[in-house]
């Protein structure tokens, strides 16, 4: 039997490897990867919890998160293109027209 | 036997989510994202649910990852590959990550759980896990349901409002 907090520890590493790349990156698509390697480590750590407290409330959840991550790629992909319409540049660092 | 395969799966997983977030060209990236949640879903098979692996592959590595390289290869990205890739304050980013895992390690080592539910392995392999969750999805969950499905709907009209071209 494998311990729970193997899994949490993937879960955990998964999610920080996303937070670096969505802080550091500066191309918009890899920080929209990021966002999903982030829901990843989250969904391994509910999958894990729900498996080892013999409840489903977990897997439910990520059947839930799944369909919002799929809203929120298209979402986001759709502004990125909408971005590159009036700017050629895929770096958020140089997008500050809010900036004042 | 099976730590045998949590561990090949938890290597793969951690060195290509690294390779996502640091390689130069965006469609490598893409690609390492799809061995990475092909291994996830076998994370999900050794936890007994195996609708949640196929909803893995067939969602994320064929809806969303497809959607990736459709945006990618729509825009043009080759000056992209000399470019700088991280931004300025990358160290500060590096010194909060491994700030926040060293304390997700610490804090999550030789944690158990003592609460028991009513769906044990057993009764889960009995009436196989699609039939559970489904169960479950229909009954006490159907709100959520069909919340998500508008959510998705709103999700398919807003893609396109952003996307289009304004007509004069």
């Amino acid at each position: 039997m494998i311990p729970l907090h193997w899994y949490l520890w993937l879960g955990s590493i998964v999610f920080c490897i996303g937070i670096f790349g969505f802080l550091a990156k500066r191309n918009i698509i890899i920080m929209f990867l990021s966002i999903e390697l982030m829901l990843n480590g989250v969904n391994i750590s509910l999958v894990a919890l729900s498996h080892y407290m013999q409840d489903l409330r977990g897997e439910i959840l990520v059947f839930f998160i799944i369909a919002v991550a799929a809203a929120e790629a298209a979402i986001g992909l759709a502004i990125v293109v909408s971005l590159f319409r009036n700017r050629t540049s895929p770096h958020v660092d140089e997008i500050r027209e809010l900036k004042g | 036997m099976l730590e045998f395969f949590f561990g090949y799966l938890s290597l793969v997983i951690i060195i290509f989510s690294l390779l996502v977030v640091l390689s130069k060209n965006a469609i490598h990236s893409v690609l390492y994202m799809l061995v990475m949640f092909f291994h996830v879903a076998g994370i999900y098979l050794l936890l007994q649910a195996e609708f949640l692996a196929a909803v893995q592959i067939i969602v994320y590595a064929g809806a969303i990852l497809v959607l990736f390289l459709f945006a990618i290869m729509l825009l043009n990205l080759r000056e992209e590959l000399s470019a700088e890739q991280l931004t300025d304050g990358w160290p500060a980013s590096l010194a909060v990550v491994a700030g926040l895992l060293l304390t997700l390690m610490l804090s999550l080592g030789g944690f158990t759980t003592t609460f028991n539910g009513s769906w044990s392995p057993e009764k889960i392999k009995e009436i196989t896990f699609t039939k559970a969750l489904g169960q479950a999805l229909y009954t006490g969950y159907i709100l959520p349901f069909e919340v998500a499905s508008i959510i998705l709907l709103v999700a398919i009209v807003g893609a396109i409002v952003l996307a289009k071209r304004r007509l004069n």
